[in-house]
């Protein structure tokens, strides 16, 4: 008995000084830092080179833009003071605001803004065909630059202030002049935080600090846009790939903020007082199928209708994300609550008929081949949507050889043409943000044919619609364009919107004034004690 | 004793060519894309093309081998196809949590199974014996991230007496660092332990039915001076080996464990590593573990002569 105390006491002593310990190097630190878990593992660190939304979220906090988009989905002057355009639309002029210092302490000047749109015009596809429509940019003097187009365009702010990849982030010249094919090797920005080089452990840690000398604009922040005023002094960016586990590390407060928590582990965080469940992006992601144009038998028109038919948006919602607040059906290619938003000749893709969809596969003359679907095993919403699939093509009476592969292989076999007895494939699922998709010109399918994105649609006459959207400046015009593109690609059925859904964002109670966005945003945010 | 360090020393050079060939040529022959991942999922496939040009994907098979080769002779492991950032120093960056791990494993592993394999061989065929075996099968059984799992709940979630995750260097002091290791060693020495405790069972219980302990036990030893200065010295061979094989099988058990408790160590560098396809990664840690895997085998080679001096070599 008594060495049955003994022992107890014992137990409990190094129980108590184990907790006081750990919670010891929570407390050591006298500098508010965040610590949060991203929404992947941070391989590249150069936003230029990649489209991936982890280094876009990366790039947010160092480096700063030209202009920016606002929650109404308006686009505002950001790093630029004042602008203007010719009467004639060729000629825009630029000047940046004063303060503006890049992480070394040198000053922006307009020279490091011209280096860094040719460096973006050369990778993104907006940039591209910006560039495309300009004669040429040139610094003016230290703060103001000039770009001429050969053509007056209405995507020119649109393109300057677009927030998903790739976002043209200024850079200074010496290292916004790296080819665009090489990954930059210095990470100096000039915004609102610093990369803590030194700190950086790949595929574990990042760590910014405030950076002290940033001149935030007076408006209140709104999505990307306004003051980005730091609250915090320092962010450590801890990439866990265990979900489970980084659930429990919010719980206990090990951890500050989960951008990502995964929908099916939601629950464990749900009803804890200390934890708040949010809505992020506004818009969300679209889930979509991709179709292979070239392959029997979705080379065929009608059996591509048949798919818009007989899959319903809202088998694979409530799948993959449940919670009827956090989706709904959609029928508009560019995401509903966008400005491109359209629902023209959205019927086939929202109304479900499965009849109808037999009867379509049947005049496609469907022999009852096996069609691949690709089903990227290791994506916690891709594969449940990938069976969901599977199931919905069943239904419609094919067969389906539905092939599990990691994500990393996926990437590699939707770029092969190759027939499907030569491994090639039929449809695979896939997402993208609203933001990333939301207007005709930097849509995934809005290139066609040969230039078309994976699946390889053809319909020549939407490119030439996309090319008139481009040039369009008459909002009302660009809206009837709009519609007439959406028309067109789901007439041919270029691919299937399958839903729209809103992710959410875990942080602990004691963190407030998050901004709901598509990349989670460390400015405005603010930290108390617990 | 020197001229066998150095012919093995040397026998390891064709080992590794031989590793170096068959990791190349599966990390070729693997499906994936490193330039698509890269490129992200909103890159056309035009963007996707113009990387991997500039990654040198697209260059025959046997010049790419050349190249790596070469610059593996030279010393240099090449760069992360990601991070750009030189293997070398990416595996410097993550060898030391996972060192940590290891040893805090094997220390748990011995000072734990060791004595309770003893004591089940003492007391075979007793309630003691059946409950150490039964703890070895069950500890056996239970992968690495499910004890992980339960260790964090019982101790992290319900207890908070320990934290979830994470690491802490020991430069960051003493207490923060074991902390940290506490429950992903333990997680790990499970399977380990059980595999030593059934080991030194065997061999001592072995070790135990020969004349000379017999000798001993009727001369009057005490128990304590029979089993760790007769018996356990004499089995100490097998278990010794069983340790050694066992620190290579940790070094795969350590890619979980690290991925559990979200420790940046070096299983977990290679597990990213190959989800990414970054083949420089991939292919100087796999040469780097190789290496260590002779090493440690000539080390248990040579501890081999130290206890049990009729083995020469």
């Amino acid at each position: 008995m008594r060495i049955a105390g003994k022992l107890l006491t014992t137990v409990g002593a190094v129980g108590m000084s184990l907790a006081i310990a750990a919670n010891g190097v929570a407390a050591q630190d006298d500098k508010i830092t965040v610590r949060s878990i991203p929404i992947g593992n941070l391989k590249v660190l150069d936003p230029i080179w990649t489209t991936a939304y982890i280094t876009r979220n990366h790039a947010y906090m160092v480096w700063d833009t030209l202009f920016a988009t606002d929650e109404n989905g308006e686009i505002q002057p950001q790093m630029v003071d004042t602008w203007d355009a010719s009467e004639d639309g060729l000629t825009w002029t630029f000047t940046l605001r004063d303060g503006l210092l890049w992480h070394d302490g040198a000053p922006v000047t307009a020279e490091d803004c011209v280096a860094s749109l040719k460096r973006w015009g050369a990778r993104d596809g907006m940039g591209r065909t910006l560039l495309d429509f300009t004669d040429s940019i040139e610094a003016v003097d230290d703060k103001t630059f000039k770009m001429v187009l050969n053509e007056p365009v209405g995507f020119v702010l649109d393109a300057l202030g677009k927030i998903d990849s790739n976002v043209p982030f200024m850079m200074p010249k010496r290292i916004a002049e790296t080819d665009p094919n090489e990954q930059i090797e210095e990470i100096i920005g000039s915004g609102p935080f610093r990369f803590v080089a030194d700190e950086w452990v790949p595929g574990s840690q990042v760590v910014y600090e405030k950076f002290e000398e940033y001149v935030p604009r007076d408006e209140p922040p709104s999505l990307a846009a306004g003051g980005k005023v730091v609250h915090i002094d320092r962010v450590e960016s801890v990439y866990m790939p265990d979900a489970g586990v980084a659930m429990a590390a919010l719980a206990g407060g090990e951890v500050d903020l989960n951008e990502s928590p995964p929908t099916e582990l939601l629950p464990m965080l749900e009803g804890n007082p200390d934890v708040v469940l949010a809505p992020n992006d506004p818009l969300g992601y679209q889930l979509f199928l991709v179709i292979n144009h070239l392959h029997p038998p979705f080379d065929n028109k009608a059996a591509r209708q048949a798919l818009q038919w007989g899959n319903r948006q809202s088998d694979y919602m409530a799948t993959i994300v449940g919670d009827p607040d956090r989706w709904q059906e959609c029928g508009a290619m560019y995401g509903c609550g966008t400005g491109s938003e359209s629902h023209a000749g959205e019927e086939p893709v929202l109304g479900f008929d499965l009849d109808k969809a037999k009867a379509l596969l049947e005049e496609a003359g469907y022999d009852g081949s096996p069609v691949v679907l690709m089903d990227p095993a290791d994506n916690s919403t891709l594969h449940p949507a990938a069976l969901v699939g599977a199931q919905s093509l069943r239904r419609m009476g094919m067969e389906v050889e539905v092939q599990a592969m990691d994500w990393s292989t996926l990437t590699q076999r939707r770029a092969s043409k190759d027939a499907i007895s030569d491994g090639g494939w039929n449809v695979f699922i896939t997402n993208s943000t609203i933001a990333g998709i939301s207007n005709p010109l930097i849509h995934s399918f809005a290139k066609n044919c040969e230039k078309a994105w994976y699946g390889w649609p053809c319909e020549p006459k939407a490119a030439e619609l996309v090319r008139e959207w481009a040039l369009e400046t008459d909002s009302a015009k660009r809206k009837a364009l709009t519609d007439q593109i959406q028309a067109l690609n789901y007439e041919n059925v270029t691919y299937i919107p399958l839903g729209q859904y809103r992710p959410v964002v875990a942080y602990r109670s004691n963190i407030t004034d998050v901004i709901p966005s598509p990349s989670l945003f460390y400015w405005g945010l603010k930290k108390t004690a617990d | 004793m020197t001229a066998y360090i150095i012919r093995r020393l040397l026998a390891t050079i064709p080992v590794l060519v031989v590793v170096a060939v068959v990791v190349f040529s599966i990390l070729y022959l693997a499906p994936g894309d490193p330039a698509a991942i890269i490129a992200g999922d909103q890159a056309t496939i035009e963007q996707v093309e113009q990387i991997r040009q500039t990654l040198g994907l697209d260059r025959p098979f046997l010049e790419q081998f050349a190249t790596w080769l070469g610059d593996i002779v030279r010393g240099d492991f090449g760069d992360s196809i990601f991070s750009n950032r030189p293997v070398i120093d990416l595996f410097m960056q993550r060898i030391e949590p996972t060192i940590a791990l290891t040893v805090s494993t094997t220390i748990v592993t011995i000072l734990l199974a060791v004595p309770l394999g003893v004591l089940a061989a003492w007391k075979a065929g007793s309630w003691i014996d059946r409950a150490v075996m039964s703890f070895a099968v069950v500890g056996f059984s239970f992968p690495v991230f499910v004890i992980g799992y339960i260790l964090i709940y019982i101790f992290a979630i319900t207890f908070k007496i320990l934290p979830v995750q994470g690491y802490r260097s020991i430069e960051d002091g003493l207490w923060p660092f074991i902390i940290h290791l506490i429950l992903p060693s333990l997680a790990l020495a499970m399977s380990f332990m059980a595999l030593v405790a059934r080991i030194t069972r065997a061999s001592v219980l072995e070790v135990l039915s020969q004349d000379h302990i017999r000798t001993a036990r009727s001369k009057g030893l005490t128990t304590n001076k029979l089993l760790f200065r007769h018996a356990l010295p004499n089995a100490a061979v097998p278990i010794v080996t069983i340790i050694g094989v066992g620190i290579a099988i940790l070094l795969g058990g350590v890619v979980v464990t690290e991925s559990v408790f979200a420790i940046p160590g070096v299983g977990r560098l290679v597990v990213d590593a190959i989800l990414a396809r970054d083949y420089p990664i991939i292919q100087g840690v796999l040469l780097i573990f190789s290496a260590v895997y002779v090493a440690l085998n000539l080390i248990l080679d040579i501890l081999y002569t130290f206890l049990d001096p009729r083995i020469r070599y």
